[in-house]
């Protein structure tokens, strides 16, 4: 029997149906791996998938960290449920794994979006949406891995609510660009309210980081490398100072090789 | 609860991997009740495998002295040497007998999400290796998952500009399965690896 949502009832118990992102993949036991994945409709969950570490496994090729995948769930007891079958749509980490600035910001990318969806099964559509649409920004290289991170970091921050204040002060909302910058105090600060120990980032730095947070890739691609340097230092703080603990895979991010695929086959 | 001594071998087991409490009730009840030298036999192993076991200080692979057996078996080849993320990888290689060059086992692969980047591995110490001029061709054996092929990717980016010979282990279809059951991404590999006959 299918109901409207897409679930399934039967005698083997309830499955249902739904597409993600997957976000991490951890070992359990001999050959399995719990997957936690971002789901379109069901927000965020981990399932079990079975014998996927076999090389002989029909879908373990599929639940790879970064694809975008259709996945038949089978609810489990607790909140762990167990996945039955898998088909890929996006599987966009076979070209991220080929380069190596890409895979660390997909990393990272992956880590903010399990991060900002605390609560399992709680749908965040948005969230859901920004994150494919990151990942595949990555896989399609038009624009540089720091740039698409960033972008995503600081449209991630506005969802969760944290979004900096760039064009006004933080403080007393007065129309800027400002020269000051407190992420304590919620971004850009006027020379009234700024506080002590704030930065002063250069107005291209601010420009840039309006760009990417309003998708302005123009602006972004043409950018100097110092700038970019300066714009990720205010999202990283902006960003860990919201989430308290900070991100493992930020610090990895590798923001200084150029995208070369260099391994050879052998034939 | 039980008491005392099958009490405390019990919460032991069931720290280990993969022991959950039943398992862990199960192995401490058939200790109670195996003949008293295999038990003995099994806390002696216990104890010289955290008494002797070390890692071998050129590969890192799992040794009883200071180099592992493979490093000193002076048989074998310095001109290639084959990267694997753990010990058990070595052992998985050599059942095939198809190399006999030298080992560095890495400890894992670079995953940012875990926090695992490249210095939490042994890459300095292989690029170390590699600097003596000895090795020619280095072969990447790392898992074919995403982290494993992101560590060969990384590896290579460093290595290419010494002018050696990098190489990674084909990937494809396994022996003995049907061609409809294979993923895409199995499968696209197979044909990006493909040779001919």
């Amino acid at each position: 029997m299918e109901r409207h949502n897409g679930t399934v009832t039967g005698f083997r118990g309830r499955l249902f149906r739904d597409d993600a992102v997957v976000l991490r993949v951890q070992k359990l036991g001999e050959s399995d791996r719990i997957i936690t994945l971002l789901t379109r409709r069901h927000g965020r969950i981990r399932a079990v998938a079975r014998g996927v570490r076999r090389t002989t496994s029909r879908f373990g090729g599929r639940l790879e960290p970064f694809g975008h995948v259709d996945v038949q769930f089978a609810e489990g007891r607790g909140s762990l449920h167990s996945i039955s079958q898998v088909e890929g749509i996006a599987l966009f980490g076979g070209g991220l794994m080929g380069d190596y600035p890409r895979y660390t910001a997909a990393s990272a990318i992956a880590e903010t979006a399990e991060r900002l969806s605390p609560e399992e099964q709680e749908p965040s559509l948005r969230l859901f949406q920004l994150t494919l649409g990151a990942l595949k920004a990555l896989a399609a290289r038009e624009h540089e891995a720091a740039l698409v991170l960033d972008a995503y970091l600081l449209r991630a921050m506005a969802y969760a609510g944290w979004a900096p204040a760039l064009r006004e002060c933080a403080v007393c909302a007065t129309p800027g660009p400002h020269r000051g910058f407190s992420v304590p105090a919620g971004g850009s600060v006027c020379s009234d309210c700024r506080p002590p120990g704030a930065a002063n980032p250069g107005p291209p730095t601010l420009a840039l980081m309006c760009a990417l947070s309003e998708g302005d890739w123009t602006v972004a691609d043409s950018s100097p490398v110092a700038v970019r340097r300066e714009a990720s230092g205010l999202v990283a703080a902006h960003l860990q100072w919201h989430l308290e603990r900070a991100l493992r895979s930020l610090p990895l991010v590798d923001r200084s090789r150029p995208a070369e695929p260099v391994v050879q086959t052998e034939r | 609860m039980y008491e005392g001594a099958i009490q405390d071998l019990i919460d032991e087991l069931g720290r280990l991997p993969g022991v959950g409490p039943k398992s862990a009730q199960r192995i401490a009840f058939h200790v109670l009740a195996a003949d008293p030298t295999d038990v003995k036999r099994l806390a002696a192993a216990l104890h010289r495998v955290k008494d002797l076991v070390r890692f071998c200080t050129t590969c890192f692979n799992v040794a009883e002295s200071e180099q592992c057996r493979i490093c000193r078996d002076p048989r074998r080849h310095d001109e290639a040497i084959c990267v694997v993320e753990e010990p058990k990888d070595v052992v998985a290689i050599e059942k095939t007998g198809e190399f006999r060059g030298r080992y560095h086992v890495l400890g894992g692969a670079i995953n940012p999400l875990e926090g695992v980047g490249p210095d939490n591995l042994k890459i300095r110490e292989l690029m170390a290796r590699l600097s003596s001029g000895e090795v020619k061709e280095l072969i990447l054996a790392t898992d074919p998952n995403t982290e494993g092929e992101a560590t060969a990717t990384y590896l290579a980016l460093l290595v290419k500009p010494m002018g050696l010979r990098v190489t990674r282990l084909a990937s494809g279809l396994p022996v003995g399965g049907d061609l409809e059951y294979a993923d895409e991404v199995t499968l696209g590999r197979a044909f990006e690896g493909r040779r001919v006959l």
